[in-house]
């Protein structure tokens, strides 16, 4: 599975890469393959704080209404905007196709989330139920 | 001697079980069923909705029930149970109907096929199989005719799409040039004899539902056919994800949403199923009370005017943001690119072109009622 090992990952399947203070955040492939085609992307504002485990966006397929959950606390600095037409971008590569840009508040927060190995394993187990 | 219910298993899998896991499809509980949502090897819903629209798509749809009525009387009982008018259906015509609860709201919705002279075919939905065989049996213990469930005889398999005919002609010995929309014939089909072919669905397209014996060889060996026949055509595996989002399209009511035992005939705006000029049946007295044109509430179609999805149940808001209604049903529309819902609300919001908005996680965001079906196909020449 291409699970970059330099994100880090929640268990609610979302992933976050740094660059000290600066983060990117998005959704994983195995997220976007249990939803299907995405078809709606509802981001915060830039300039929103976001919340480490509390919700910051939604992400609807034809058939399911997903809660985004903020990996990290921080400030959004940047949304991708493409995704308000191509949402269907993050079908197609859920890696590439990020989210939202924060400033972290406390880049300690991270030590808490999955490395690459442990999300694999995660999701194995979630898969096998 | 009264029958008893057999107490269904937690959950049920179709005779395709098996073909769908093998074959890599998702699959969800549908109604206290294992059913395959989508096939990601075909593509996922959209591409499985607009292979449909386009081409072809098959569908495993033996989780809908089967109740047959033979005898004497059948018609008789039929016409008691049954809302639409079966004696204007020659032997080979099948019509949309519904079983109503005397206070003219519905048991279910069905497909009543007349097969011989006296003997009638009712396809009825998954959720409802116990209830509304349980329903016409106990209705029709004053007729002279047999009630048989057949629910557990048949794999029924739905090939929907313009290009349906082309693939099911290369499978059957029956002329389904000569079979109308709403006929059906017998024919033999992947070598199978006398098989039941209707040329019906709940996809808004040309198609047909053909009924195979339901053990797991024979099912799959049709099913695997089918798909192999419409390889030519662009043939996809279709689940309920895209058989749901092409009813919607077409404005195609789903029992326990546009339809359920709350909910009257007039409201759901089914009147023209609904044959008034019949002298009796169940729910006939009830709904000549309540006239169509005393309604408080009816079914209109939403087109979301701001960015958003409206979704099963969520509240309808009258611009100063009072709750009017509801939502039934709604979605990303795949083939006309749009989100799309059905919703009731007070018919002075029924006009089309009204506006109302939709509450989506504490938002009210704009919708416009739009003319229904969303999705009408294209006429052949």
């Amino acid at each position: 599975m291409p699970y970059p090992t330099d994100f880090r990952y929640t268990k609610e399947h979302e992933w976050i890469k740094t660059d000290g203070k600066n983060a990117t955040v998005g959704i994983t492939v195995y997220a976007q393959e249990s939803l299907g085609d995405i078809v709606f992307v509802e981001l915060p504002k830039v300039g929103s704080e976001i919340t480490a485990g509390k919700t910051f966006g939604t992400v609807e397929s034809v058939k399911a209404v997903s809660d985004l959950y903020a990996p990290a606390s921080g400030t959004v600095t940047e949304i991708n905007g493409e995704l308000a037409t191509a949402p269907e971008k993050i079908n197609k590569d859920a890696h590439s196709a990020w989210m939202i840009k924060v400033t972290l508040k406390n880049p300690a927060e991270l030590n808490s989330l999955l490395s690459a190995a442990d999300y694999e394993k995660f999701i194995a187990e979630e898969a096998g139920h | 001697m009264p029958a008893v219910e057999a107490t269904p298993p937690t959950i049920r899998k179709t005779a395709l079980n098996a073909v769908h896991r093998q074959m890599g499809a998702k699959m969800v509980e549908f109604n206290g069923w294992d059913m395959p949502v989508e096939y990601p090897s075909a593509g996922g819903i959209i591409a499985e909705h607009n292979a449909v629209r386009s081409g072809v798509g098959v569908f495993d749809v033996s989780h809908m029930g089967d109740i047959r009525l033979a005898g004497p009387d059948a018609l008789a009982a039929v016409q008691h149970i049954s809302m639409n008018d079966a004696s204007r259906l020659a032997i080979g015509q099948a019509q949309y109907s519904a079983l109503l609860y005397p206070q003219g709201t519905f048991v279910d919705d069905v497909i009543v096929h007349r097969l011989g002279e006296d003997e009638y075919l009712l396809v009825i939905n998954a959720g409802t199989r116990e209830k509304d065989f349980s329903w016409v049996r106990d209705n029709t213990r004053q007729f002279n005719c047999r009630v048989e469930n057949l629910s557990d005889d048949f794999t029924q398999i739905a090939i929907q799409g313009p290009k349906g005919v082309n693939l099911l002609q290369k499978l059957t010995d029956a002329d389904l040039s000569a079979v109308k929309f709403y006929w059906v014939t017998h024919g033999t089909v992947c070598g199978l004899k006398n098989i039941l072919i209707a040329r019906t669905g709940y996809t808004a397209e040309d198609g047909f539902e053909i009924y195979v014996p339901a053990d797991e060889a024979t099912s799959a060996m049709v099913w695997n056919r089918v798909l192999e026949a419409g390889k030519e055509f662009g043939a996809v595996p279709c689940g309920l994800g895209a058989r749901n989002t092409l009813r919607l399209e077409g404005k195609l009511p789903l029992y326990g949403h546009e339809i359920s035992d709350t909910i009257n005939v007039w409201e759901a705006g089914l009147d023209r199923f609904c044959k008034m000029e019949k002298p009796e049946f169940l729910g006939r007295a009830v709904l000549e009370k309540a006239k169509p044109d005393a309604l408080k509430r009816t079914l209109v179609g939403l087109e979301m005017v701001e960015r958003g999805i409206a979704r099963d149940g969520y509240k309808v808001l009258d611009d100063s943001g009072r709750e009017i209604g509801y939502v039934t049903s709604g979605s990303f529309a795949p083939f006309l690119k749009k989100n799309i819902a059905l919703a009731y609300v007070p018919t002075q919001f029924a006009a089309v072109g009204s506006m109302v908005k939709v509450e989506i996680r504490g938002q009210g965001v704009r919708a416009q009622v739009v003319p229904t079906p969303f999705y009408k196909r294209p006429k052949k020449a």
